[in-house]
C-alpha cells in the first residue's frame, strides 16, 4: 500500500515537469527555426542588394530588390499601359483557374476511365506516353495562332498542362485500389457503377488531391507562357513588355505577384484536401517526441 | 465488452444454403505462360447451417476454393452449387470476411456497416437503423462516427463482422479472418463470432491455419493437401453446442482427442509444404 502511494506520488510529481520541459524544448526549437528562416531571407535578399550596389552583379540585367519594390509600388499605384494591375492579374487568374478546372475534370474522368478499363488503357496507353513526352508548352504557339489573342487559348494551354498531371495520378490511384475491398463489395452485390462510386473514386481521391498542388502551379505557368506568346491583357503581357524595355525589376515584380497568387491557391487546395481526406490517419511526424 | 445479448430475434430473410463443391479444379496461367494448378478435384459439402473449417498448409488453395464458392472466380473444371443452383457469377446472399480488413478507410464505422443493405437497395434511413443495431450487437455503440484508422485491430474486426452479417447472409465465407490478431483478442472474437452465428445460423466456410481455432469453432474440419490442393481428410467435430467460451473448450478431453487426430493428418502436409518452400527434397 505504502509503496504504491509513494510510486504514484513520484509519477504525479514528475509528470508536469516533463511536460514543461517538453514544451520549453519545443518552443526553443521553433524559435531557432524562425531565426534560421529570417537569416536565409536576409542573406539572400541582402546579398543580392549588396552585390548589385557594389557592382559585382550588374543591376541592369539582374535588377535590385529596392528596384523590384519600387516597380511593385509603381504597378499597383500607376498601373500599366494595358490597364490597372488588378485587371491584368484578374485576367491571368481567370485563365489559370478555368484551365485548372477544365484540365482537372478531364484528367479525373479520363484517368478513372482508363484506369478501370484494361482494354481502353491498352489501346490509349502508348499514345498517352507519346503525347506526354512531347514538350506541350509549344502547343501554346499553335493555340494562339488558331484561337487568337483572347482568353481561350490561354485556358486551353493551362488545361493541357494540368490534364496530364491529374490524369496520371488518377490513373495510378485507380490501379492502387485495394482489391480486397473491391471483392468485398462485389460479393455484397455491387454493380460496376456502385464499385466506382463507393470504392474506386474515393480511393483514387487521395492521389488526385495530391496532384492538385502541382497542377495549379502548372495552370499558372500555362496561362503566363501563353500570354507572353501573345495577349491583350495579363501578367504575361506585362512580363514580355518589361523584357522588351530591359526592365528586369518589373519582371521580378510580376514573379512576386504570381507567387503570392499561387501560395493563396495552394492554401485553398490545402483546405480542400483536409476536408475531403479527413478520414486519413494524422501524419506521425506531426506529433513530436519529447 | 463481450456482454451484448440481442434484444430481438433476427428474422431470417433466406434460409441457410447447402454448399456443394464437386470435383473442382482451378488452373491459372502464370505470366510466363505455364499453367499452375491451385486446386485439383476438390469435393466437399457443407450442410445448411453447418460451420465448416478448411485447414491446410500455406499455399494449398484454401482461398482459391472460397473464391469459387463466392462466384468471384469460375472453376476450370467441376462445379459449385449453392442451395440448388449452380454458381455462375456472384452468388447472392454471400458475405466475405478477409484477413486484411476490407473496410473502407474513407467511410465512418456506421457507413461501413450500412453499405451492405444500401447495395441491396434498402432505404438510407432503414439501413442506418439496422447498422446502428448491428454495431450495438458487436459492442461498438458510440463508435459510429469514428474512422477505421481510429480503431484497434479487434474493433476493426468487429466492424467487419457487423458488415458481413448485417445482410443476414445464407453463406458466410471467412478467409483467415482473425489471422492478424493477437492471441487474446483472437479468442474474444472467436467467442463473439460463435454467439452471432448461433443466432443467424448461416452456412460457414472458415479458412484457417490454426487447428485449435478450427476444432473449437466448427462442426466439420476439412484437411487439404499442399499444392495442388485437394481434400485429404474430413473430420466431424462432435463437441456439443453452444460451445460457450472458446478459451475454456480447449482444455476439454474430447477437444484434445480430436485435435490430436487431426494434427496427425495435417502434420505430414505441413512438413511436405515446408520442405517444398524451403528447398529441401521431400
Amino acid at each position: 500500500m505504502t509503496t504504491t502511494s509513494i510510486g504514484h506520488g513520484l509519477v504525479t510529481d514528475q509528470e508536469p515537469d516533463l511536460e514543461v520541459t517538453g514544451r520549453r524544448s519545443r518552443s526553443r526549437r521553433s524559435a531557432g527555426v524562425w531565426i534560421g528562416r529570417i537569416a536565409v531571407a536576409v542573406i539572400a535578399i541582402g546579398g543580392w542588394q549588396w552585390l548589385t550596389t557594389i557592382g559585382v552583379v550588374d543591376k541592369f540585367f539582374f535588377g535590385q530588390p529596392t528596384g523590384v519594390w519600387d516597380s511593385l509600388v509603381h504597378l499597383f499605384t500607376q498601373g500599366t499601359a494595358f490597364g490597372t494591375i488588378w485587371e491584368n492579374l484578374g485576367t491571368t487568374i481567370e485563365e489559370a483557374a478555368l484551365g485548372f478546372v477544365l484540365g482537372t475534370v478531364a484528367g479525373v474522368v479520363v484517368g478513372i476511365l482508363l484506369g478501370s478499363n484494361d482494354f481502353l488503357s491498352l489501346v490509349f496507353g502508348p499514345y498517352i506516353k507519346v503525347v506526354n513526352s512531347i514538350p506541350r508548352i509549344v502547343l501554346g504557339s499553335i493555340f494562339i495562332v488558331a484561337f487568337g489573342l483572347g482568353v481561350f487559348p490561354k485556358v486551353l494551354l493551362a488545361a493541357v498542362l494540368v490534364f496530364f498531371i491529374v490524369f496520371f495520378n488518377a490513373f495510378q490511384g485507380v490501379r492502387e485500389v485495394d482489391q480486397n475491398v473491391v471483392a468485398n463489395v462485389r460479393v455484397l452485390g455491387a454493380s460496376p457503377l456502385q464499385v466506382a462510386r463507393h470504392v474506386t473514386i474515393p480511393s483514387a481521391m487521395t492521389w488526385i488531391i495530391a496532384s492538385l498542388h502541382t497542377a495549379f502551379g502548372f495552370a499558372i505557368i500555362g496561362a503566363l507562357v501563353a500570354e507572353v506568346l501573345g495577349a491583350q491583357h495579363g501578367i504575361g503581357l506585362i512580363i514580355s513588355q518589361a523584357q522588351g524595355s530591359f526592365d528586369p525589376d518589373t519582371v521580378f515584380a510580376c514573379m512576386v505577384i504570381t507567387a503570392v497568387v499561387t501560395l493563396g491557391a495552394e492554401y485553398l487546395i490545402g483546405l480542400l484536401e483536409r476536408s475531403i481526406l479527413k478520414w486519413r490517419p494524422p501524419n506521425r511526424s506531426e506529433a513530436q517526441a519529447i | 465488452m463481450t456482454d451484448h445479448r440481442p434484444s430481438r430475434a433476427p428474422v431470417p430473410r433466406e434460409k441457410a444454403a447447402k454448399i456443394s463443391v464437386t470435383g473442382v479444379t482451378k488452373r491459372y496461367l502464370t505470366p510466363k505462360g505455364e499453367t499452375f494448378t491451385a486446386i485439383q478435384n476438390v469435393t466437399l459439402d457443407v450442410e445448411p447451417g453447418q460451420f465448416c473449417a478448411i485447414v491446410g498448409p500455406t499455399g494449398c488453395g484454401k482461398s482459391t476454393t472460397l473464391a469459387q464458392v463466392s462466384g468471384l472466380e469460375r472453376p476450370s473444371a467441376g462445379s459449385v452449387s449453392v442451395g440448388d443452383r449452380i454458381v455462375d457469377g456472384i452468388t447472392s446472399g454471400v458475405s466475405y470476411m478477409f484477413q486484411a480488413d476490407a473496410l473502407f478507410p474513407w467511410k465512418t464505422v456506421l457507413d461501413n456497416v450500412l453499405i451492405g443493405p444500401i447495395l441491396l437497395g434498402t432505404g438510407k434511413r432503414e439501413a442506418t437503423a439496422l447498422a446502428r443495431d448491428w454495431l450495438r450487437r458487436v459492442g461498438l455503440a458510440g463508435f459510429e462516427d469514428r474512422f477505421p484508422h481510429q480503431l484497434s485491430g479487434g474493433m476493426r474486426k468487429r466492424v467487419a463482422m457487423a458488415a458481413a452479417l448485417i445482410n443476414n447472409p445464407r453463406i458466410l465465407l471467412m478467409d483467415e479472418p482473425f489471422g492478424a490478431l493477437d492471441v487474446q483478442t483472437k479468442a474474444i472474437m472467436q467467442t463473439e463470432l460463435l454467439q452471432l452465428w448461433e443466432e443467424l445460423r448461416p452456412s460457414v466456410l472458415f479458412i484457417t491455419h490454426d487447428l485449435d481455432e478450427a476444432v473449437a469453432l466448427s462442426d466439420k474440419v476439412v484437411i487439404m493437401t499442399s499444392s495442388p490442393g485437394s481434400v485429404k481428410n474430413v473430420f466431424d467435430i462432435d463437441l456439443p453446442r453452444p460451445r460457450g467460451d472458446v478459451q475454456e473448450i480447449r482444455h476439454e478431453k474430447r477437444f484434445l482427442e480430436l485435435q490430436g487426430q487431426i494434427w496427425s493428418s495435417l502434420k505430414d502436409e505441413v512438413t511436405r509444404a515446408y520442405a517444398a518452400t524451403s528447398g529441401i527434397a521431400a
